[in-house]
């Protein structure tokens, strides 16, 4: 899967500034440690924007296309930051079989996002899953901690009319 | 050094210990075909064209990185070795842009001449799904289509050769493509244009930006006037495009074609490369005497300057703020030779062994008549193809000779083309100048050779000169990081941004990747510069007739008010990423 880079606009705090130079500044004697320092970043920031990446492509002193490589590579790495409010759409066997890409499809149409992104407004983002654990449930989705099982596609609209 | 007993196809040989097969396999006249493998640079073992059968291992070994042992028995053409490569290759063909009829480096292209070798009869025997391949032409230099990419990431290893890093593999599977950081464009990102990767890129993914089209239409309309001039080292090149060996110096035949090709005068940028020598010398001894910024550092090179705006936009003060012999060539013909002439309407070509030469045309700071200096940079490459599209029996021309005036240099400007060339060149009229003596030997041997970096220091007139020589923007890096920390005591640098200078540039001929990795590509083309310079009557730049006359009828004194409006120019600090 081709990773979605966000557009929406940078909003880091200059805390979590200072904690992300923090931690470049404990690695960067080895450039072995880029890995670390962005799943640290990670940490810090939920995702890896353009700017944070510049910042630990500096910090490191290696080339930004060096971080961004590695960035894509992982599947642990994201470039878009999570929504207030994280969609989780299993397409794990039953799931899929019960229909789950559809419930994808109309969250992704309402939402007008795809998975990996998240809405301009920051509220709402999209990620595929394998298997909630759940199957009897199928198909299922999540959105942050709470569970719906048996979910039609027409449905969707009123569940997520839910959430503000 | 440790030897160990090997047989390579049962012929038994003696070869030192470690090395790889690949290596090993040229002791006994066989050439293994590789597609990834670039020495020291690119040694990864992903192309798996270079497999072999090794007695007693459970399966093929790829012989670009796997080491030679006592005893190791190695078979290179058996049909288990050749049907794998035939497979590999239906495999890169799946999702391949086979347009190979008129793609650029067909004829030239190492993927077809292995589908060649190897019979792949079938193109499409295993036609598959075709990724939304990246197509960048965004750059002013070159195009890249990775609808044509191997994945082979010689691109890669020669951007990070040059310490640039700019392009890496993003993503992953089948989803895999070489482009830059958050998928940018090329002109969005710090490409210094050197067109490194393109003379590494085994296949038609990447290639310069073809102006030929715009050269044949300036030539056909017979309201322009124009001027074509050919860069040092491209006469020892340009041979290669009609099967000459390396290190061929076909001047004589390049000036004929030139003219065959319609060109109203054919020039030679030598001219230009001993006025730059006038200038710069002229420059630093002001610099020296009136307290200037020291080191001061040549600015030929357009990607050596694109990287030091980059990258080391606080130093712009060490660069000669002299033209590239490039563009005060154009400044030159649309100034004082078109006065001189009464010539309007000039077209002023260029060939050059350099594809940042085509960002360079359109730089700002680079119009002395009102209008671009140069028009259209070719490189090598165009100029050899346009030979060809015109039906030239290159080989067979007699040699000419270039037009008169601006045609005329010395051998201090043809050695321009490699690195040490232009310090050498440079040091044969700052000596004599400092001296007032004539130099009794012209060669300065200390700044000579393909090493990444040199120094030297010369007594000359109760004065030391120290100096600096690097190629290759990795060792670019390593003398201006000293420039940066004020450790560099040096006078004068010479830096060229690719690894041996010019000769070596990212506009040249495309060699297969052998004769980058074994071939020597760099020291036989710089070797057929030097002979040239020995040859020559002149070898001084201040001894140059054209020169000489451009100053008095035209230019005064090196550094006078004329020639600072017409030959120098500025540089601009550039942000990392737009």
């Amino acid at each position: 899967m081709l990773k979605k880079i966000s557009k929406i606009p940078f909003s880091g705090t200059p805390e979590q500034e200072e904690q992300l130079r923090a931690c470049i500044n404990e690695s960067k004697h080895d450039k072995h440690l880029l890995m670390t320092v962005m799943q640290k970043a990670q940490d810090i920031y939920g995702y890896l924007p353009f700017e944070v990446q510049k910042m630990i492509a500096e910090g490191m002193d290696v080339p930004l296309e060096k971080v961004y490589g590695v960035s894509t590579f992982y599947a642990q790495f994201a470039l878009s930051p999570k929504g207030k409010y994280n969609i989780s759409v299993c397409l794990g066997t039953a799931c899929y079989v019960k229909g789950s890409q559809q419930v994808l499809d109309k969250i992704c149409e309402i939402l007008g996002i795809e998975p990996g992104e998240c809405t301009m407004d920051g509220k709402f983002s999209i990620e595929e899953c394998r298997c909630v654990g759940a199957c009897g449930l199928a198909p299922v989705f999540t959105v942050n901690e709470d569970v719906y099982g048996r979910v039609k596609p027409e449905e969707v609209a009123g569940i997520l009319a839910k959430y503000n | 050094m440790e030897m160990v007993n090997i047989k390579i196809n049962g012929t038994p040989l003696s070869v030192p210990n470690g090395i790889s097969i690949l290596e090993a396999a040229r002791y006994a006249g066989i050439e293994i075909p590789t597609l990834c493998y670039l020495k020291d640079i690119n040694e990864i073992g992903a192309c798996r064209i270079c497999v072999v059968e090794v007695k007693g291992a459970r399966s093929l070994v790829t012989a670009c990185v796997y080491p030679v042992n006592e005893g190791m028995e190695v078979f290179t053409n058996t049909e288990k070795v050749r049907k794998s490569r035939r497979h590999t290759l239906e495999l890169v063909l799946s999702n391949h842009r086979k347009e190979c009829l008129s793609c650029v480096r067909s004829g030239n292209c190492e993927l077809q001449k292995l589908c060649k070798d190897y019979g792949v009869a079938d193109a499409d025997y295993f036609k598959g799904a075709m990724p939304a391949f990246t197509f960048d032409d965004s750059a002013a230099h070159m195009i890249r289509d990775n609808s044509k990419c191997v994945l082979c990431r010689r691109c890669v290893a020669a951007c990070n050769e040059q310490g640039l890093g700019i392009i890496g593999a993003n993503a992953r599977g089948f989803d895999t493509q070489i482009s830059c950081a958050f998928e940018k464009n090329l002109a969005d990102v710090s490409c210094v244009s050197c067109g490194q990767c393109i003379v590494h890129c085994p296949t038609g993914a990447l290639k310069e930006k073809d102006d030929t089209d715009k050269v044949i239409a300036a030539i056909n309309d017979p309201e322009k006037f124009v001027v074509v001039q050919t860069a040092p080292s491209i006469r020892v090149t340009l041979g290669e495009c009609f099967g000459n060996p390396v290190g061929t110096n076909v001047e004589g035949k390049m000036v004929a074609a030139l003219r065959r090709l319609g060109f109203d005068k054919v020039f030679d940028t030598d001219f230009a490369a001993d006025l730059t020598i006038l200038e710069e010398s002229n420059e630093l001894l002001e610099r020296i005497t009136k307290g200037g910024t020291l080191p001061m550092i040549t600015s030929c090179s357009p990607g050596w300057i694109k990287y030091c705006e980059y990258y080391y936009p606080d130093q712009l003060d060490h660069l000669s703020t002299c033209k590239s012999p490039q563009q005060m060539f154009g400044a030159t013909v649309k100034t004082w030779y078109a006065k001189k002439m009464g010539i309007e309407n000039i077209v002023v070509v260029s060939i050059m062994p350099c594809t940042a030469k085509k960002f360079e045309v359109g730089r700002d700071d680079q119009n002395a008549a009102g209008v671009a200096d140069v028009d259209i940079a070719l490189t090598t490459r165009e100029l050899g193809r346009l030979i060809d599209g015109a039906g030239i029996r290159f080989n067979d021309l007699e040699d000419e000779k270039f037009d008169e005036l601006l045609g005329e240099s010395t051998g201090a400007a043809v050695i321009f083309g490699t690195t040490g060339g232009v310090m050498e060149a440079a040091l044969r009229t700052a000596v004599e100048k400092l001296t007032g003596e004539t130099l009794a030997a012209l060669e300065f041997t200390d700044v000579r050779g393909l090493e990444g970096v040199k120094e030297a220091s010369y007594e000359v007139a109760g004065l030391t000169v120290k100096v600096a020589i690097a190629s290759g923007l990795k060792n670019a890096k390593i003398i201006m990081d000293k420039v940066r920390a004020g450790e560099a005591d040096y006078q004068f640098i010479e830096i060229m941004c690719c690894p041996g200078g010019c000769i070596n540039g990212g506009g040249q001929p495309v060699q297969p990747a052998v004769e980058h990795n074994f071939g020597n590509l760099a020291a036989k083309r710089a070797a057929a510069l030097y002979a040239q310079d020995e040859a020559m009557p002149l070898r001084k730049s201040h001894d140059s007739p054209a020169v000489k006359a451009a100053y008095e009828e035209f230019f005064g004194e090196p550094g006078s008010h004329t020639a600072h409006e017409v030959l120098h120019t500025s540089y601009v600090a550039r942000p990392m990423y737009k």
